[in-house]
């Protein structure tokens, strides 16, 4: 019973940094209609800001994060403007491509800056324990599931409560009737990824807490995001906050019960589970389980 | 590209002879002209583009001899990558499909004709038979394992099948880590097939005809000979019944059913021949490399060939093949580049901006980028606008 609580707790904390970084896929999807592959390698940067302005320039941490996160966010604001920007009108997946290039150039960038040592964020938690429901486990892990959640929650306020907050939802809604309402559609493009990147950093920084580190290779758990917003729906933002936690939990539930009860499934299955529900999931819907189902006509 | 009326006729046996006449009837000066649609269907539609296409082919065949071994091993990596380039276009350029997953069919590729060609050494199968045996069958099976996947892939369109592929990839480097006897195992790996053809090694340096023959060239002629006969058959295909049903289901899915084609079916199709291009390509690359490990088919190798296919140009054969040179060949000029670059330090020092790795890397991001955004066409959109350049010559503005 206990490896059981303190898997669910593991994988609702994972659930929810993946649920921070679907998001961030959500909502610069619902805005272009372009999925930013990009993500991941944002994501690495930006906890190798927080953890340049934590460690080096030794800012409180928190400080260091919130700039960390407005670093990222004129990045992924350049990135729009200069990449993205001029595919305004073409095929989504040529967009989606650029995005491609984007990641591979920003990966290589982190990679250099981050070099061969692992960088540490300065994080308060580090492998400290507390007692949740009668079981022990890392505070880092709470600490995960508070953030993000409050961070999914203050965006989620932002678009349904704010002026700008609406602007974007009526550009997601129909680009040219926001335009004819006098929204700066370009504008809202620029915000959308904005507010993604920095979700992105400060889910690089969840994820580079505790005891792993800031270490290039984390861009690939950061494609696990990728199965969550396509379980939750491309457009949905409750769609991958949902599909998150169920990835995040499936996915610990598996790393605590397969190696001993299935083995033959070989080592690091939990890694491949994500994709696994996601193809399960497509089998019978094959818009997720919140995405808008698509209306074409001839 | 479109003909209704003359379809019967295009499909006749004995369409070499028809092209022989073709050309001919087509005006001298006038080559967009077209007075029948067999001749616009046809395999080369000028002289010229045939004479060019023969005469490149035969430099492509002399040139291996004129070049360093390491060289001629590059060019045959140039053959293979546009093998499998080719494959990758008439799924996401002609269909229209989108996929991350080629690496995953190329490793299927790779595995199937190491344990069918290669030695049993070890832990690892291997069969030992003979080139004729598993090269067809390096590209079956990965074909077969696309059928199995294109009914799942045709239910979903656009950017979700991107990542369902993707996640085959994820899924593929799984298994091909946990089939050790197969594989390897993780980080270990195994050797390739043997290139042994009706039971001639053509991995070893031969004396033809009084010339002596490097082993790279041979296995570079080899992947060349098959880059023909695959890129003659993918044209083929395109200039097909099914090349216009693919081209119908990727402008417009919907008003392709309705018209009449059966989407399931051509999807399928796509996903199928692709795949087996894949696996063709796969098995020919394992050989270049010499030794293959389960790392070498990730995420990775698949935006190569998203590359290939982008900076080479969406739907053209000529441009995969275009594309293939172009990414497989852009490392090594910025390797010699560099070498003359400040800021760009080699791979075993440190200082610099970047190292020579990070820099080739980096501008592959880049130009995928610029030519997406500048050159939606690829390197044959660039080629089409230098030829309408001298077309029009001295009045071109």
């Amino acid at each position: 019973m206990e490896t059981f609580l303190v898997a669910v707790i593991q994988g609702v904390a994972l659930g929810s940094v993946y649920a921070l970084l679907g998001v961030g896929f959500v909502i610069i999807y619902r805005a272009t209609e372009v999925i930013n592959f990009a993500q991941p390698a944002l994501m690495i940067l930006g906890a190798y800001a927080a953890s340049a302005f934590a460690t080096r320039v030794g800012l409180p941490f928190w400080l260091a994060v919130l700039l960390a996160m407005l670093v990222l966010a004129v990045i992924g604001m350049l990135t729009e403007r200069i990449a993205l920007r001029p595919m305004v009108g073409r095929p989504s997946f040529s967009a989606a491509t650029v995005t491609v290039g984007v990641f591979i150039v920003l990966l290589i960038v982190a990679f250099r800056l981050i070099g061969a040592t692992i960088l540490t964020v300065g994080d308060p938690w580090g492998l400290t324990r507390m007692e949740v429901l009668g079981v022990t486990v890392f505070a880092l892990d709470i600490a995960k599931i508070v953030v993000s959640l409050t961070a999914i929650a203050a965006v989620g306020l932002f678009l349904t409560r704010s002026r700008v907050g609406l602007a974007m939802r009526a550009t997601a809604l129909d680009q040219e009737t926001a335009l004819a309402q006098g929204v700066d559609v370009g504008r809202m493009f620029g915000i959308s990824w904005a507010i993604a990147a920095a979700m992105a950093a400060l889910a690089g920084v969840l994820i580079s807490s505790g005891a792993t580190g800031v270490d290039a290779t984390i861009a690939l758990l950061a494609l696990k995001a990728l199965p969550v917003i396509i379980l939750g729906g491309l457009d949905s933002i409750k769609g991958s906050v949902i599909a998150g936690l169920i990835i995040g939990v499936a996915e610990s539930l598996t790393k605590a019960y397969q190696p001993q009860y299935a083995p033959w499934l070989g080592a690091n299955f939990d890694l491949v589970v994500p994709y696994l529900i996601m193809i399960v999931v497509l089998m019978v819907r094959p818009y997720g389980l919140f995405g808008t189902k698509e209306v074409i006509r001839v | 590209m479109t003909a209704p009326s003359d379809l019967t006729s295009a499909r006749r046996p004995g369409r070499a002879s028809g092209d022989e006449r073709a050309s001919r009837r087509t005006l001298r000066g006038r080559p967009l002209l077209y007075t029948r649609y067999v001749d616009e269907l046809a395999l080369f539609t000028t002289r010229t583009k045939r004479v060019w296409t023969i005469g490149f082919l035969v430099v492509m065949v002399v040139l291996p001899f004129a070049l360093e071994r390491d060289r001629v091993s590059l060019l045959a990596t140039v053959a293979v990558f546009a093998i499998g380039g080719i494959g990758l276009n008439i799924l996401t350029g002609f269909a229209g499909q989108v996929s991350l997953g080629h690496a995953f069919f190329l490793g299927l590729g790779a595995y199937t004709a190491a344990v069918l060609g290669g030695e049993a050494r070890g832990d690892v199968i291997g069969l030992g038979l003979d080139m004729a045996i598993w090269l067809p069958l390096a590209g079956l099976v990965p074909a077969l394992v696309g059928l199995v996947v294109a009914p799942l892939a045709a239910r979903v369109r656009g950017l979700y099948l991107a990542i369902l592929t993707l996640g085959l990839v994820f899924i593929g480097e799984h298994i091909f880590k946990e089939a050790d006897s197969i594989t390897g195992g993780a980080g270990v790996g195994r050797p390739p097939a043997d290139p042994v053809l009706f039971g001639v090694d053509l991995f070893t340096n031969r004396e033809i005809l009084g010339v002596r023959v490097d082993r790279f060239t041979i296995l570079y002629l080899t992947c060349l000979a098959i880059l023909v006969v695959l890129a003659v058959a993918a044209r083929n295909l395109a200039r097909s019944r099914f090349g216009r049903a693919f081209a119908a289901v990727r402008d417009r899915d919907v008003a392709a059913e309705v018209m009449g084609v059966n989407l399931l079916r051509t999807k399928t199709l796509a996903f199928v021949v692709s795949s087996f291009y894949a696996g063709i390509a796969g098995a020919l690359y394992s050989i270049i490399i010499g030794r293959i490990t389960p790392e070498n088919w990730n995420l990775f190798l698949s935006i190569d060939f998203l590359a290939v296919v982008f900076i080479g140009g969406l739907a053209t054969i000529s441009g995969s093949i275009m594309g293939a040179a172009f990414v497989v060949l852009l490392p090594e000029v910025v390797k010699w580049l560099s070498t003359y670059l400040p800021l760009v330090s080699d791979l075993s020092g440190g200082g610099g901006l970047f190292n020579v790795f990070q820099l080739q890397t980096i501008l592959f991001g880049v130009l995928i980028v610029v030519f997406l955004v500048l050159e939606p066409r690829g390197l044959y959109g660039l080629w089409i606008r230098v030829r309408n350049y001298f077309k029009a010559w001295p009045f071109s503005y």
